[in-house]
């Protein structure tokens, strides 16, 4: 009996297990066939494979600028994220004051506003900036990173400061006494002993920001600055009836997030799990 | 504080402050100040002061009532729907089966691939795959294209938010079922507990903490939905599915109406707000401590 129950959650984890990549699997096969083909069936696979669709995607979409644009614009803003958070949160953590417990209240506070709630107002500001500061903040990936900064403080300072307040303090006391200074203390001694948490806040910032549709194309209109998310929008607005190559297109998108999921998936996993229970 | 201690201080902090302030807390408080005014956001035209009228005449606007009526019922199935697939996806996942780390792998993937590709992959098989299933076995009432239809499109928008979310809360809650003591679960065993009364009695209750989360999490993602709504639906058909987020881009965007649209923002800060903390603060007295 219980070997039985055991062999039916097997099957049954295993079923579901495909029921979640089939999307993929239709993707793929799609993405190979004429027009033709795939309106006969969606689900039977190609007659040939051949990567024809894949290069018109590509070059439709401005794929490979695209690519560029993304890597830069997350690779970019989550270093300075990492670098500004931990900052600032060991300085809150570490300072406690009036000062300090305000501040990191309004952090906490901001968690809670939608995005919606901003734009509108950031998009004036952000204009404001552009033309009575001369600092371009609209159709730059600079202006973008910032953006993104800002937004993601919030969390990254939330998160670090609790795993800072569970470090004890001796450490930098003893450090303090050997003549080393803040900068030094935190950048020798406190930073290393974050990684963890380093691992956490990045992996949650990488996803948040490659993602994001809607601040982008709020602020990029330039066509050669879109990124992968924008480049997908105006390629469905404008290919939409042409589904094998929107198919080859979606692929394309996927690529990168797979390969990015196959080289740090232990990380990624733990790094979600240890976000969650702190 | 000392002198020099100030100095590192500002050093540390002010970079990241700057940033936040310009981003986040001096739009906010325009936010708050444009809801006031009537404004169709061309700098040149004047901005009326209307004081609290753009705030009652939401009211009065059948399609943002009907937007957030849509949005409450799409919040409820999918955080129910969410967190069911979840919590069984990991009580499945950690439980010693051997295809246990491929599941897992699979489930939470779609969380990585996005909200505004995942909508479009599903508008396809919705629109193509659903039909042809439908067509094969003849289940044409289950299998049509969901999507073109005034009830099951919200529904579509359900399967695919649990689609891509369900992976995500199935890691908060591996990691709270991880955190449950095994001696207390052998104990238990010793002492006759069956499976279910294991669950119910021990590892609910200390899943508490996971549950607080993962609600949260739901909540206020399935409220504040946008991507999905954006490249699945659309808002269609005949607005059906226009969720909260997106009557608000639209009101704003779309239409010009920039006071108007910036008091539905900013009630809808306060909605989210309400919501997660109600939830946050019911679902944590509930926590128990080891």
């Amino acid at each position: 009996m219980k070997i039985l129950s055991k062999y039916a959650k097997e099957v049954l984890l295993f079923l579901a297990a495909l029921f979640f990549l089939s999307p993929i699997y239709i993707i793929i096969v799609n993405s190979f066939k004429n027009r033709q083909e795939l309106y006969d069936n969606a689900l039977a696979l190609p007659e040939k494979f051949s990567f024809q669709y894949y290069t018109e995607a590509m070059e439709k979409m401005g794929f490979l600028s695209a690519l560029g644009n993304s890597l830069y614009i997350t690779i970019l803003s989550v270093l300075i994220i990492v670098v500004l958070s931990s900052m600032t949160a060991w300085m809150l953590a570490r300072t406690d004051n009036k000062l300090s417990n305000i501040i990191f209240m309004t952090f906490i506070a901001t968690m809670l506003i939608p995005f919606q709630t901003l734009m509108m107002p950031l998009m004036q500001l952000m204009g404001t900036i552009t033309n009575e500061l001369h600092i371009p903040m609209f159709n730059t990936r600079e202006g973008l990173i910032f953006m993104h900064v800002g937004f993601s403080s919030s969390i990254s300072v939330f998160l670090y400061h609790g795993f800072i307040k569970s470090i004890p303090i001796t450490l930098e006391e003893a450090a303090t006494i050997d003549g080393a200074t803040k900068f030094g203390v935190f950048w020798r001694i406190i930073f290393p002993m974050l990684k963890p948490i380093t691992v956490t806040v990045m992996i949650l910032n990488v996803i948040n920001i490659w993602n994001d549709y809607l601040l982008p194309s709020l602020t990029l209109t330039d066509k050669g600055l879109r990124t992968i998310p924008l480049s997908t929008f105006y390629f469905f607005g404008e290919f939409t009836i042409k589904w094998n190559l929107a198919m080859a297109g979606l692929m394309l998108t996927i690529i990168p997030v797979v390969i990015f999921y196959v080289l740090a998936q232990k990380h990624i996993i733990k790094g979600i799990g240890e976000g969650a229970v702190k | 504080m000392k002198k020099g201690n100030r100095g590192w201080y500002i050093l540390f902090t002010a970079p990241l402050l700057v940033i936040f302030t310009t981003v986040v807390i001096i739009p906010f408080l325009i936010g708050i100040y444009y809801s006031f005014f009537e404004w169709d956001g061309i700098a040149a035209n004047p901005k009326v002061f209307v004081g609290l009228d753009n705030f009652i005449r939401l009211f009065d606007d059948a399609r943002f009532l009907k937007s957030a009526w849509i949005t409450t019922v799409f919040t409820i199935l999918a955080v129910i729907s969410v967190n069911i697939v979840g919590l069984t996806a990991a009580l499945l996942v950690t439980s010693k089966l051997r295809v246990a780390n491929v599941a897992r792998t699979l489930v939470f993937m779609p969380y990585l691939i996005g909200g505004l590709i995942l909508g479009y992959i599903w508008q396809f098989i919705f629109l193509d795959v659903f039909t042809l299933i439908g067509d094969i076995t003849g289940l044409d009432g289950i299998f049509f294209n969901w999507l073109m239809d005034m009830d099951y499109a919200l529904y579509a928008m359900v399967f695919v938010f649990t689609w891509q979310m369900a992976g995500y809360v199935m890691i908060i809650y591996i990691a709270g079922i991880q955190g449950v003591p095994n001696d207390v679960i052998e104990a238990a065993k010793i002492d006759g507990a069956t499976g279910w009364q294991r669950f119910r009695k021990i590892t609910f209750p200390l899943l508490m903490p996971a549950f607080t989360i993962s609600l949260f999490l739901t909540l206020s993602s399935a409220f504040k939905i946008y991507d999905v709504n954006l490249s699945l639906t659309g808002g269609g058909p005949a607005n059906a599915t226009e969720m909260f987020a997106m009557n608000i881009y639209n009101e704003i965007f779309g239409y010009g109406n920039y006071g108007f649209g910036q008091a539905k923002a900013i009630i809808f800060f306060f909605v989210v707000a309400a919501i997660t903390l109600t939830q946050v603060y019911v679902t944590k007295k509930r926590e128990v401590e080891m």
